[in-house]
């Protein structure tokens, strides 16, 4: 068991930066994840802590240990990597017991513990055989189980699940969240896929051009993205973003076609903010409802259990995601209520959130 | 999916192999076949018709001792320059695989003894060698008597040994890079993450998994070894001191245009077909089986 602590993390190749300060504490016993497009610096940065790349500045503790020149072997962490990398001339067994091989453990003790692990991730019938004849999610198992077996600080994954099909990533994902229940390690995940990372996580790190965005659970990042980057980023289909200027009692919205009447808290008139409203946070009204946006319908995705659907408002688009038995023809008129708690806003300079904005919304007039 | 070209028509297939089949029979079965007949008649040295001896000619030649002295030193001289020549080979590719500083430049500089020809570079180990000036001279000095190769059958065969395995060395680096650098970098990062050294890694990871190239070069160096090492023996040591280096490959040269003895020539260089097919059989039958192809 053991803490993680990062501070003001940096790593450059040649003549480029691509983790520029980042700063984390991760807890014992704790999970988390680190979402983010390809190329923001997560697997970097995962690297880093396992001691596979260099650290160009700062610092990484393990249980308070400064490791930044210490060698993989010496950091007590264990990883599961995308492709596996199982060693395809041994077998199941040997993939599995290689660690303890090398730590000179009794040949009778080692295969005492490759059973047991075995016998957690039902692999007991396999042990005999080689990588190669093993399908997708047996493999993901063998590489899980030679990370258990060394009983590590650490449980580092770099995107474990992204070569599997999407039915066996949701059990190996809910496999994931029950063996960390079981062994409490404290655990680091890289994925970009938001499902995985809202799913798995007891804190969710975003990540974006090699920063942190956020730190929060799930829900908090849900509920109050810090940017627009993070607001766009998680959450499907992604936040609408409504482009607007300070004027001096609201806001004009898309191009000054409309209006929101609010306290300008503080912001200078003409100033640039986005409006984002989720999806899921729009209600289908009938057209020429008070205070409803009128738009017209572009196109519907039926999902089963629900639907979303594209609207055009006023030129920009914007999407709607619902679970009524609407089912409104391409072309209609719809009415778009939305209340003002779910409206958020960024600046549009910096992309950060613009909390006392919001905190003095009054009932909008649109 | 593999992708093939499929023809329907049988001739078409044909048309396309007769160029190689053409070339395949003129420059291997002609000759070699011409060799068999040859071997199985006396021929006369100024030309004028032969004789059929029947296997008289392989009689002679294996109850000669000298040719049985070629055999030992032929295979101890295959034995010792693959070993050599595979094994500092072996050492490069995992020092460059490692991306250690200069590793692009020896990339290149150590593919280049492959292209010497064989004669150009004995030449030059000739005079690398010599005992009476450079290195060789100064080692003389401080142990008088020490290196030879004119008259120390021993220093001799190490000569040829060092100039073949030279120009070898980059030929098995190039083929044991390559397989290097096949290895997916996970798996090696996966041991690291296992506890795994530098030195245990490479035995229990790359190792095992480059044994397919070890194996191919393996029969390369063998083969080569007793074809291509005519050029060096003729002009580092012409056979000698006392036949010490008097390869299978140059004894047939020797007995055949300078002796002037075409049928035992002939003879020699079958029986060298048939151990070259032999040691080829061998490491495909029992060397093979440790190999692990992924």
């Amino acid at each position: 068991m053991a803490s993680i602590t990062i501070r003001d993390v940096k790593k450059s190749y040649a003549k480029m930066q691509v983790v520029h300060g980042v700063d984390l504490d991760i807890a014992t016993g704790e999970f988390v994840v680190i979402l983010g497009p390809s190329g923001c610096g997560k697997s970097t940065l995962l690297r880093m802590i396992a001691g596979l790349e260099d650290i160009s500045g700062g610092e990484i503790a393990i249980d308070g240990t400064v490791v930044n020149k210490l060698e993989p072997r010496e950091r007590g962490c264990a990883m599961v990597f995308q492709n596996y990398a199982l060693y395809p001339h041994m077998s199941v067994a040997q993939n599995i017991g290689y660690s303890l091989k090398v730590a000179g453990v009794p040949a009778a003790e080692r295969t005492q513990r490759i059973q047991a692990v075995a016998r957690t991730l039902e692999l007991e019938h396999l042990l005999d055989r080689k990588p190669m004849a093993l399908s997708g999610g047996q493999r993901q198992r063998v590489a899980m189980g030679r990370a258990m077996i060394r009983e590590p600080k650490v449980f580092l994954f770099d995107e474990p699940l992204s070569n599997l099909d999407a039915k066996l990533r949701v059990q190996m994902r809910s496999e994931i969240r029950k063996l960390h229940r079981r062994l409490n390690a404290t655990s680091v995940f890289v994925t970009h896929d938001q499902v995985e990372a809202m799913t798995l996580a007891d804190r969710l790190v975003v990540m974006n051009g090699g920063r942190v965005e956020q730190v929060g659970t799930p829900a908090q990042i849900y509920s109050r993205p810090a940017s627009r980057f993070v607001a766009t980023f998680v959450g499907a289909p992604a936040m609408n973003i409504l482009e607007g200027t300070v004027e001096l009692d609201g806001l004009s919205l898309l191009g000054g076609s409309r209006r929101l009447a609010m306290a300008r808290a503080g912001l200078p008139v003409g100033s640039k903010v986005a409006m984002g409203i989720r999806p899921e946070a729009a209600r289908l009204v009938t057209p020429g409802t008070p205070g409803a946006l009128n738009a017209t319908v572009d196109l519907v995705e039926e999902l089963g259990a629900g639907r979303v659907i594209y609207v055009d408002l006023d030129g920009a688009p914007f999407s709607v995601m619902t679970s009524e038995a609407v089912h409104p023809e391409p072309g209609s008129a719809v009415g778009l209520k939305i209340s003002p708690e779910d409206m958020h806003f960024f600046s549009s300079e910096t992309g950060t959130r613009l909390d006392v904005f919001k905190a003095s919304v009054p009932e909008p007039a649109l | 999916m593999e992708k093939r070209v499929t023809f329907g028509s049988w001739t078409i297939g044909i048309l396309f192999a007769v160029p190689q089949l053409l070339l395949i029979f003129t420059f291997f079965y002609w000759p070699a076949g011409q060799a068999v007949y040859w071997s199985l008649t006396l021929q006369q040295p100024w030309g004028g018709g032969n004789i059929w001896v029947g296997l008289d000619n392989f009689r002679s030649i294996l109850a000669n001792a000298d040719y049985w002295n070629s055999i030992t030193a032929s295979l101890v001289f295959a034995g010792i320059s693959a070993g050599l020549a595979m094994f500092v080979g072996l050492v490069l590719a995992a020092l460059t695989d490692r991306q250690l500083t200069g590793s692009r430049f020896y990339r290149v500089v150590l593919i280049w003894p492959y292209g010497i020809a064989a004669p150009a570079l004995a030449m030059a180990f000739r005079f690398i060698l010599a005992p009476e000036a450079g290195f060789m001279a100064v080692v003389n000095q401080v142990w008088p008597g020490f290196w030879d190769p004119g008259l120390d059958g021993t220093d001799a065969m190490a000569s040829i040994i060092i100039a073949f395995s030279w120009k070898y060395v980059g030929y098995n680096f190039i083929f044991f890079l390559a397989a290097f650098q096949a290895i997916p970098r996970s798996l090696i990062e996966a041991a690291a993450m296992d506890g795994s050294g530098v030195v245990r890694r490479f035995w229990d990871i790359q190792f095992p998994l480059i044994t397919p190239t070890i194996f191919f070069l393996l029969v390369i160096n063998i083969t080569e070894s007793f074809q291509d090492s005519f050029g060096i023996v003729d002009i580092m040591t012409s056979g000698g001191p006392a036949n010490a280096t008097n390869l299978m490959v140059y004894k047939i040269y020797s007995d055949g245009f300078k002796g002037l003895d075409y049928s035992g020539a002939a003879a020699q260089s079958i029986i060298l077909m048939v151990l070259i097919v032999v040691l080829t059989i061998f490491q495909f039958r029992f060397i093979e089986r440790r190999v692990h192809y992924r």
